[in-house]
């Protein structure tokens, strides 16, 4: 049908109007509050950092499985069962040996839905550990879910610690986002030299303050531990005096009394009662100050400090000391994060890109524009203006739902100019024909829309399989480019079925008697 | 106007021959030669560097990044004279700041003339998984391809237009391999949308043929697929030519990022129209599709 209502005509013009406006609004800095959204440039555009971080759980599962083993040796004890070999072996099972006439009630105290060993998680419908017994060997492994869930608690961890450094270095409007059970991603636009905060990130800064001991029987037992220029090692006890979670707030200063950067710190009153008595008795002893397993200084306490708040002198620059101090306030993360994937675009390439996106955009829009119009004439300037109007749908549906274009996205947005006008080549064609046969150009013209719909019907389904596909299974710049090839296949359909078909319908009814119209 | 008549199904044979042959030796080439994975799919870093000092050469950056003890460095130009582009593979960069060592060592060799403009770094355990999501799209959305011109058309149809694509997938492989162009993830992309393209190039003929077969049944099917190629050819052309303005407008003038990616649509666009026309259609006549191929479907 070329007939077209006027209600119709003036609701395609309104529709049209409405994403011209949107579209308008990426150019002109429109002072309104009616519409003030724009598409977002990827960091491919306009420059930034993007970082991949991975979670190594080994650490933290280890340190679960330790735990598990004291409370069972604490268990044991208060209820007096007799059990031998307690033991943690490969780092992923705990072996122990219970007397037979005691061994149900282990093993009901394991299968208990309200067990504070074995805790159930109703939302799985499955206890934190695996029991197998065998003989009277119980062998106790993480079941599937406690691992996610020791993964998951381990993840958001460390995500708000990663939250908490990435602001303090003030970068503007930074992403952050959990990626499957054991990554972070972060993106930092326009951030080009993302040195500082890979840096920061790549330290779990786990502070204790422990002391050094001579004599190694001590109850709590020792380790040698290295100086952190590697120059020497000392012996140091295991009894955690104070650690990182203690501390409320440091920063970086200097220190008149020898002219070097230190780190002051103030602690919370747990902390501060735990630093006052063991300053007190510990006069004379040396207080070695551990980050992330190696000795930053070793200070000898001269006397109690009993106000809660204390220093960290180091081999430190004023930078250093700023970042340990920052390290210190933001708290240290579970376990050991690593870059596993880092893509950053300084600013400078991203215009370039920009520019040259939209050089290629206009020539290319030249190109088709010129040709078609040599093809077709009248009806190729028809079908230029549909291009058109096509392509500021495109950009203004771009722009209401605040997409993110990337550089392959422009070359989505090109192509997408090269391939729409198919639709309006095969109904041309078709129409051309139909005019063979049938005198009366209006229902030639009606039958080439008509018969030429299954095709760009089937075709333009055919590639938009092949965008949904690339969306879902693409990552990042790729995701931007099947957004747009999307987006613009539906823009190409409305623009050619709505628009070129009320142009051509205006142009035919008027001159339906003119040979060889098209 | 001028009705054009061009005897296409006279080269059926030879072309099929041809594209057989093409096929084989981009197969040899994929197995022999293999592809030229970027740092997406194999893992390593990429630099981008941008000089201010002409004093800066080639040889000069490729001699102190071999101090550095990265392993097998890789320095060519990138676009114009001042651009480079840096590829090493170093195993174990555990360290999380080591792009900033590099940074450092190489402004003590040659001077603080120059900036790293972009910076790539993919981990071995991201880089199998790209490569692995990667051959997923491509594989989910043949298989999505299949499906849909199997219940569009018949399967003799569906069977054609998947050949042609792996035709066309095949070759433009080939070729990458051939001119050891590099494949990252934006060529799977254009892969992607190579499929698509070529999936439409194949449907708009099928759909002239299937209009045609119910038309006329008296014609053979290798006269119909003839006079189907030609009803749709100017259609054809046209839109390959428009598609091919807007790649080389890519080629050309997006930047060197987009090389690659528009010059593989480039290759898939020509291959993905020959093949609609030289192996899609011949797959109809070899599976003797009739009149009664579509009609049988219709009285189910």
């Amino acid at each position: 049908m070329l007939y077209f209502s006027k209600i119709r005509v003036i609701s395609i013009c309104i529709f049209t109007l409405i994403f011209v406006y949107f579209a308008s609004s990426n150019f002109f800095k429109v002072d309104d509050n009616f519409f003030n959204k724009q598409i977002n440039l990827g960091l491919d555009l306009q420059g930034g950092s993007y970082l991949l971080l991975e979670i190594d759980n080994k650490p933290v599962i280890t340190q679960k499985l330790q735990n598990t083993v004291s409370i069972l040796r604490k268990y044991f004890k208060n209820e007096n069962i007799k059990y031998k070999n307690l033991l943690l072996k490969d780092n992923d099972t705990i072996l122990f040996v219970i007397d037979k006439n005691q061994l149900q009630i282990v093993k009901e105290k394991f299968e208990n839905k309200d067990s504070n060993i074995n805790p159930y998680f109703p939302k799985y419908k499955s206890h934190e550990f695996n029991l197998e017994i065998i003989d009277n060997q119980f062998i106790l492994k993480l079941s599937k879910y406690g691992l996610i869930e020791i993964k998951n608690s381990s993840l958001d961890q460390a995500l708000e610690i990663v939250r908490r450094r990435i602001d303090e270095v003030g970068t503007n409007e930074p992403n952050i986002l959990k990626r499957g059970n054991d990554r972070i991603l972060v993106e930092l636009p326009g951030l080009d030299d993302p040195m500082r905060i890979k840096n920061l990130l790549g330290k779990t800064a786990n502070l204790t303050f422990r002391f050094i001991t001579q004599n190694t029987e001590e109850t709590f037992g020792s380790e040698k531990i290295l100086f952190e220029d590697n120059s020497e090692e000392a012996m140091v006890s295991k009894r955690i005096i104070l650690s990182g979670d203690n501390i409320l707030d440091a920063k970086p200063r200097m220190d008149n009394q020898n002219n070097e950067t230190v780190v002051s710190f103030s602690l919370d009153r747990v902390g501060s009662k735990r630093f006052a008595k063991a300053t007190t008795s510990g006069i004379g002893k040396r207080l070695a100050i551990i980050l992330d397993g190696k000795i930053v200084s070793a200070p000898v306490i001269r006397s109690a400090i009993v106000g809660g708040s204390g220093q960290i002198s180091g081999d430190f620059t004023f930078q250093s000391a700023t970042d340990l101090a920052l390290l210190l306030r933001s708290g240290a993360l579970p376990a050991p994060l690593k870059i596993i994937e880092e893509r950053t675009v300084g600013p400078d390439l991203g215009q370039d890109s920009i520019n040259a996106g939209i050089i290629a955009l206009l020539i290319g829009f030249l190109l088709v524009i010129i040709f078609m119009f040599f093809k077709y004439k009248i009806f190729g300037l028809i079908a230029n203006i549909t291009l058109l109007i096509n392509l500021f749908l495109l950009v203004g549906i771009l722009t209401l739902f605040e997409a993110t274009l990337t550089l392959p996205g422009i070359a989505g947005i090109i192509l997408t100019v090269g391939m729409a006008v198919d639709a309006n080549v095969l109904i041309f064609e078709r129409i051309k024909e139909e005019s063979i046969n049938e005198k009366n150009k209006i229902i030639a013209f009606d039958a080439g829309y008509v018969k030429s719909k299954t095709a760009i019907l089937d075709a333009n389904i055919t590639t938009l399989i092949a965008a949904i596909i690339l969306f879902l299974m693409g990552s990042g710049p790729v995701k931007g480019f099947s957004l747009t090839l999307c987006v613009g296949i539906f823009t190409t359909l409305f623009s050619v079925y709505f628009i070129a078909r009320l142009l051509t319908s205006l142009y035919v009814t008027k001159n339906r008697d003119k040979e060889n119209l098209i | 106007m001028n009705k054009k008549n061009i005897s296409f199904n006279k080269f059926y044979k030879l072309f099929n021959i041809l594209s057989l042959i093409l096929i084989i030796i981009s197969l040899f080439l994929l197995l022999v030669k293999g592809l030229n994975y970027g740092v997406d799919f194999k893992g390593g870093t990429l630099i981008e560097l941008r000089t201010t000092d002409n004093q800066i050469t080639i040889s000069k950056l490729r001699k102190s990044l071999l101090g550095m003890n990265l392993g097998d460095v890789n320095v060519k130009k990138f676009g114009n004279e001042n651009d480079f582009l840096i590829k090493f593979e170093k195993k174990n960069n555990t360290k999380n700041d080591f792009i900033g060592k590099i940074k450092n060592d190489l402004s003590k060799s040659i001077g603080n003339g120059f900036n790293f403009r972009r910076v790539e770094n993919v981990g071995p355990k991201v880089s199998s998984e790209l490569l692995k999501s990667g051959i997923i799209a491509i594989a989910l959305s043949l298989a999505a391809m299949l499906l849909y011109i199997w219940i569009r058309f018949e399967w003799q149809f569906s069977l054609g237009a998947i050949i042609a694509l792996f035709h066309d997938i095949i070759i433009t492989l080939g070729a990458f391999s051939l001119f050891n162009l590099e494949i990252n993830l934006s060529i799977v992309a254009a892969v992607l949308t190579i499929v698509g393209y070529s999936m439409n190039d194949s449907v708009v003929i099928f759909d002239r043929v299937r209009e045609n077969l119910l038309k006329f049944a008296d014609i053979k099917i290798f006269e119909l697929t003839n006079i189907s190629i030609n009803e749709t050819l100017s259609r054809t052309i046209i839109t390959s030519i428009t598609t091919l303005l807007a790649l080389l407008s890519i080629y050309f003038f997006g930047g060197e990022n987009l090389k690659g990616f528009s010059l593989a649509m480039i290759l898939g666009v020509i291959f993905g129209t020959y093949s609609s026309i030289y192996i899609a259609n011949p797959i109809l006549v070899y599976l003797r599709v009739s009149q009664k191929t579509i009609l049988k479907e219709d009285n189910n």
